[in-house]
């Protein structure tokens, strides 16, 4: 696919960045606030809320994140508009405040002194105002380059690594000469092919950031493991579909990568790129976790392989589902967006795969909904880095 | 048809792609990485996505994939038999 000229319709947003999805986000600071975000988007059409569990008495590095994963979220641009509620106001400004930084509308509301039904009622006239002003927004055509695409593989098998994995290395290997902004992760799952990993550093710099990320996470395994962590990682669907070790997993994960493709940095946990090319974060390979992480640091579409048949979607991200499974794709072809069974039956090219993946990618950029976003999986997941204060 | 696949040449192991492959039948296999067919008979009923072992291993041997190191033999295998958990673990954890 000759990608030289390759545009897609965009929704360009304040600060420049483009956004593929012009969502009005009801955003929860905290666990107490997950009732009202949910009655304003059961009030306001075409609103989304997106509830989760924490919020309170975290603190330090675990906080920190806490904070940047829903700033990121707010500021990503397939987010129009926000509207941001907490038990009290002033970590609803802190947040409010991280993502007006990026240009677009955002309003906030404190339920203390004001209880739910006030709260919801501010609230609900404030999304009403940003869904109707949203509605007027236009796509306009922009270059490759605008997209940024991430990618994390869920319920990995065999298939993944000989099929569904290399077809995603394969489109990021046309993409990245293109100043595509790309990212992967999954520090742990990385195990057994970290020194391939760190063939692919630009640099001395990124090596040594990579290899420091990914010993501390090892570091942490080695600590709290009673077991080889057979049936937690790989999971017990990756052993069902067939992966015996982690390091068999990891070698599957890495075909993510390509061949051609440098790591050109390492990012911390929802950390923004700040330059083009591939990027690794350093994230959990908890499926909802890692691409909740993606969309916090403003990837717009997501490339998610897999075998045994993960059925993951994000509330703001589009997650684009593809599988060389034979029967995965039979008994669960409502979840999948690219069918790449082919690959294995040896009708199809790791190129046409490629392709494949590259025109639904387009598809989906312009505007058309993922199964995942059709079957309404909004799996929006926190990562904790330790207890509670 | 292709009943396994191979990632590269040298690989101690296949990866069964279609359903219901039973003991005693002959597989064809394809070397993805240098488009070469291999054939080997099954020794035991291999579930789609599972791995047939493509030499024999005795405790304490590496078994390659991908040209890596994917584990250590923990039982004996036989040429054709299924490899999995039951018989190969981590080297890492």
């Amino acid at each position: 696919m000759d990608l030289s000229k390759a545009t897609f319709r965009g929704y360009k947003r304040e600060n420049g960045r483009i956004g593929v999805r012009n969502h009005v986000l009801i955003l929860p600071v905290d666990d107490l606030s997950n009732a009202a975000a949910e009655a304003v988007a059961n009030n306001i059409k075409g609103a989304i809320a997106i509830p989760h569990p924490y919020g309170r008495l975290q603190f330090g590095a675990d906080l920190d994140l806490h904070f940047r994963t829903l700033i990121g979220t707010g500021c990503n641009p397939n987010v129009a508009a926000v509207v941001v509620i907490c038990i009290e106001d002033g970590w609803a400004k802190k947040v409010a405040d991280g993502i007006a930084a990026t240009g677009k509308p955002v309003s906030y509301f404190g339920i203390e002194q004001h209880g739910d039904h006030d709260t919801i009622l501010r609230a609900s006239k404030a999304a009403k105002e940003y869904v109707q002003w949203a509605s007027e927004l236009r796509r306009e055509e922009r270059p490759l380059q605008d997209l940024w695409v991430s990618t994390k593989c869920g319920e990995s098998d065999t298939t993944s690594g000989c099929g569904a994995n290399p077809t995603v290395g394969n489109a990021f290997d046309k993409l990245y000469p293109h100043k595509v902004t790309l990212v992967f992760g999954e520090t742990t799952e990385l195990t057994g092919g970290e020194h391939l990993v760190a063939a692919r550093c630009r640099t001395d710099e990124v090596r040594r950031k990579f290899q420091f990320v990914f010993d501390r996470y090892q570091a942490i395994i080695e600590k709290h493991k009673t077991s080889d962590l057979s049936d937690s990682q790989p999971t017990k669907g990756n052993i069902a579909g067939g992966l015996t070790t982690i390091e068999e997993k990891a070698l599957g994960n890495i075909q993510k990568i390509g061949r051609k493709c440098m790591v050109d940095g390492v990012l911390d946990k929802a950390e923004m790129p700040t330059g083009t090319g591939l990027w690794f974060m350093d994230s959990s390979s908890a499926a909802a976790e890692m691409v909740t992480l993606c969309a916090a640091s403003g990837f717009v579409v997501h490339f998610f392989p897999t075998g045994q048949g993960n059925v993951i979607g994000n509330p703001i991200l589009p997650v684009i589902k593809l599988c060389a499974n034979p029967r995965t794709v039979r008994t669960m072809g409502e979840h999948i967006d690219v069918d790449v069974t082919g690959l294995l039956r040896k009708e199809m090219t790791p190129d046409q795969a490629g392709d494949k993946l590259l025109e639904c990618m387009f598809r989906t950029a312009n505007g058309r909904l993922t199964a995942a976003e059709a079957l309404g999986h909004r799996e929006f997941v926190l990562t904790r880095l330790y207890e509670s204060a | 048809m292709i009943h396994f696949v191979v990632h590269e040449e040298g690989d101690g192991v296949g990866v069964v792609v279609v359903e219901g492959v039973k003991a005693g039948q002959s597989l064809a296999g394809w070397i993805m990485e240098d488009d070469k067919d291999v054939e080997i008979k099954a020794k035991s009923d291999i579930p789609i996505g599972h791995k047939v072992a493509l030499r024999d291993y005795q405790p304490g041997d590496t078994v390659i994939k991908y040209g890596v190191d994917i584990g250590k033999v923990v039982k004996p295998i036989a040429k054709g038999e299924h490899l999995h958990v039951h018989n190969v673990k981590t080297k890492r954890w």
